[in-house]
């Protein structure tokens, strides 16, 4: 605000007033609409036992494929460690999506969408806003679940096997690709929690979305593995939201179908597509 | 002064039939709500479009130089003669022959003194062809299922049906037949301090093996008839090797290193009984030579003082899925692949079908209607069930015939069931949506939201088979496809687990861990469980 001011000697102009007002209310609005959305996601008991179940959920699958992996002596086994032991976010991704679902979702089936529109006229701002919060909440969750699945490999596989003296040395966050793999995953949780928001903004009915999101997330990697054509193979590795995953991946970068931050990136795309339809469909449509 | 109505006076005289009517009325409800209708045609269309798209992205190429002209070629016209054997399986039938023709009734004995052998090391491609020393190129040491023994064969054609006892590198004395058949005799590695005698008799189309320690006390191994074997058959010795495979596996796949190997067996004091009028031994390479046919690196005999020695490349077996039968290959189930998006969209609606009641207070209307609360329940899995099966048989049937089609002309080699096998896999594919979908709808009824219901409905049938072909090691896998829901996908399988063959046997092969209706079994008491949960929950619980 001062820099306008600075700018222009002498007092300012009526146009210049009103541009900083409709800033201060439009940012004031904003923190409006984080608060309202804020004050939603909290008084319900929902969320915040999705966020447990996230954690969950991701650390127990991980830790059932850690116990289930094994290198007997005199094998030669390849294995990448980090990519193992953040399993569980295969299944954690479930949790992450029904809770982004259903922060849309209850609105629609509740009818409060129609208050929370009639309170805040902005509908760009009710996603944003949603997309924030549900954005960081998942991020904060993803956090914890990743540290207990990097500290139950940590745990498990050199018992079974996977030991410093036969290549595999333990799970370090010091080290930069087990760093990029957790931060990685976190990131792609926040990722199909933006990309379910979108969904679910699209169709409203929490089951359909549900059932899109995990569609979109579950099949391609199953219809990958049974295509025969290796051109086919690839293009479904780089281009659909199983890209993401890629940013685990911590031992034979070369042979990937596309770099680690690229296939996060692909996944950012899908998110922000869907956002945008969403979003889109959001102003044209009646609640 | 108070009267107590009983809900069944409620009900009009002449409607006594009262399954019958909440059939009715949850197939009206079903049909009544539109989404759902095109949900389960998206669905469908979804699941044939990945099917028929997963199976008609294979094509295969091949070349070859004629007088210094290279030709490329591709689709069917790669594909070698692949023959089929008596129960109409496809099976490799290649290997070294010493024979003779046998009429009528007879035996062979012999002494199996010793089986030795060489396999590629994996990297190098051996050298291979009549007169190339079979040997080049390669490293000492025997195939686990390296054979050499005696046989009686219905004719040298590939194909044809036949009974023998062989020595095997690692798993004994066995006598197999047709192809398909496998029992085990005596343990152990021939050598010359631990030699056994083979026996094989003929009685008409009855083929009887024995084995012994001594050659004085033996063990009938079994007794097979083979049908259709009359008249003059062919009977000797014979020696084959299976593709050296080297399978080094981890969490999510597998590398294989693959070549041809060779076995050679030796043998003395031989004795025929019957009529054998040719009086000497003949060597026929059986199945060498053909364009594209099983990789082997040739064969030989040897006769000196009563002692032959026979070397073979190739296999006796039925074909199996993925690599390593020396072609491309596909199995039926591959084309049903999509199945997966339409469990999904199947889920979501027969979730949706209870949850949708619950959210906008309908279940109350229908328990008062009806306050049998468990006929509620059968009715509404009895819509949900056949409403699945029929579209999920719709669905298969399509998938099958144009990925068939798809398949085929991108020069894969689709391995032949029977018309029974066909069936049950389209039947059976449709039941496991159908059941699924029941599943889908009982935990609709624990969860009463639908959001839940569906994502746990599909995590726990398709997460699992996701997790089991992509990430997890296989020992993990096969409990997975053991123990969760994702077992009713066994019911797809089409070619059965060969234990006499060497090979990768994973899922995304068309191999589970469980046999076909086990594996559906499995989904059933899942379901089973969940259904009582949901009676329980539903008698107990305020609508």
């Amino acid at each position: 605000m001062s820099d306008v001011t600075a700018r222009t000697a002498g007092p300012p102009t009526t146009a210049q007033l009103r541009a900083e007002v409709r800033q201060v209310v439009s940012l004031g609005s904003l923190v409006r609409t984080l608060r309202a959305e804020w004050t939603k996601l909290r008084t319900t008991s929902g969320p915040a036992w999705l966020l447990v179940g996230t954690v969950v959920v991701t650390a127990a699958i991980s830790a059932a494929v850690a116990a289930a992996s094994r290198c007997p002596a005199g094998t030669s086994c390849q294995i990448d460690m980090a990519k193992t032991s953040l399993t569980g976010v295969e299944a954690g991704q479930a949790v992450v999506a029904i809770l982004a679902v259903l922060t849309v979702c209850n609105e629609y089936s509740s009818q409060l969408i129609r208050t929370t529109l009639a309170a805040m006229p902005r509908r760009s701002a009710v996603l944003g806003a949603k997309a924030v919060l549900v954005g960081v909440l998942v991020l904060l969750a993803g956090a914890v679940a990743v540290g207990a699945c990097i500290l139950v490999g940590r745990e498990i596989l050199p018992g079974h096997g996977f030991t410093a003296a036969r290549g595999f040395p333990a799970l370090s966050l010091t080290s930069g690709p087990v760093l990029r793999a957790a931060c990685g995953s976190m990131l792609y949780l926040t990722l199909i929690a933006l990309l379910s928001i979108g969904i679910a903004v699209l169709v409203r009915d929490s089951a359909v979305a549900i059932g899109a999101a995990l569609a979109l997330l579950y099949v391609f990697p199953i219809v990958t593995s049974f295509v025969q054509n290796p051109t086919w193979q690839h293009r479904l590795q780089r281009y659909t939201p199983m890209a993401g995953l890629n940013i685990q991946a911590t031992t034979g970068l070369h042979s990937l179908p596309i770099t680690p931050w690229g296939g996060l990136g692909v996944l950012a795309l899908w998110a922000a597509a869907a956002l945008l339809a969403g979003g889109v469909v959001f102003r044209l449509r009646d609640a | 002064m108070t009267t107590t109505v009983r809900p069944e006076r409620l009900a009009p005289p002449g409607q006594a039939n009262g399954f019958g009517r909440s059939l009715r009325a949850e197939w009206t409800k079903f049909r009544s709500v539109r989404g759902w209708s095109i949900g389960l045609i998206i669905g469908a269309l979804l699941t044939i479009f990945l099917g028929v798209f997963a199976a008609g992205n294979a094509s295969v190429g091949c070349g070859s130089v004629i007088n210094g002209v290279q030709t490329f070629q591709s689709g069917k016209a790669c594909l070698p003669a692949i023959p089929l054997g008596p129960g109409g399986e496809a099976v490799t039938d290649t290997f070294y022959f010493v024979r003779q023709p046998l009429n009528g009734n007879g035996s062979i004995t012999v002494r199996a003194t010793s089986l030795t052998g060489f396999h590629s090391n994996g990297n190098q491609q051996a050298q291979s062809g009549p007169g190339g020393n079979p040997a080049a190129g390669m490293q000492k040491g025997l195939v686990s299922w390296a054979k050499a023994g005696i046989i009686i064969k219905a004719s040298t054609k590939q194909g044809s049906a036949y009974a023998a006892m062989t020595t095997t590198g690692s798993h004994g004395v066995r006598m197999q037949y047709n192809y398909t058949g496998d029992t085990a005799g005596l343990p152990g590695l021939v050598s010359a301090t631990s030699p056994r005698w083979l026996r094989l008799t003929r009685a008409g189309d009855t083929i009887s093996g024995y084995d012994s320690l001594d050659g004085k006390h033996w063990n009938l191994v079994r007794t097979v008839t083979l049908a259709g074997l009359t008249g003059t058959v062919q009977a000797g010795l014979f020696a084959t090797s299976p593709m050296y495979l080297k399978i080094s596996q981890f969490a999510g796949g597998g590398n294989i290193q693959s070549g041809p190997s060779v076995a050679t067996g030796t043998f003395d004091d031989i004795r025929l009984q019957g009529s054998w009028p040719a009086g000497r031994w003949t060597g026929t390479s059986v199945g060498a030579g053909q364009r594209g046919s099983y990789p082997d690196a040739g064969g030989d005999y040897h006769e000196a003082g009563g002692q032959v020695t026979v070397t073979g490349s190739g296999n006796i077996a039925p074909v199996v899925p993925g690599p390593g039968s020396g072609f491309p290959s596909a199995t039926v189930d591959q084309t049903l692949v999509g199945i997966f998006v339409g469990l999904i969209a199947i889920v979501t609606v027969a979730a949706l079908f209870v949850t949708s009641e619950y959210r906008r207070g309908l279940i109350r209307v229908t328990l008062a209607a009806t306050p049998r609360r468990g006929q509620v329940l059968a009715a509404k899995a009895a819509v949900a069930g056949l409403v699945s099966f029929v579209v999920g048989l719709v669905a298969a049937i399509v998938c099958m015939t144009f990925g068939l089609q798809r398949l085929g002309r991108n020069g894969l080699y689709v391995l032949p069931v029977s018309a029974f096998t066909d069936a049950r896999v389209l039947v059976g594919t449709a039941a496991t949506v159908a059941v699924t979908a029941v599943f889908a709808l009982a935990i609709g009824v624990i969860f009463r939201r639908s959001a839940l219901a569906v994502t746990t409905a599909i995590v726990t049938v398709v997460l699992p088979f996701l997790l089991a072909v992509t990430v997890l090691p296989d020992s993990a896998a096969n409990w997975v496809l053991r123990l969760t829901p994702a077992a009713g996908l066994a019911v797809e399988q089409s070619i059965p687990h060969y234990s006499q063959v060497a090979y990768i046997s994973q899922p995304a092969g068309g191999q589970y861990p469980l046999p076909p209706l086990a594996g559906f079994g499995v989904l059933c008491a899942w379901t089973a469980a969940a259904l009582a949960l949901a009676v329980f929950l539903l008698r107990r619980r305020d609508a």
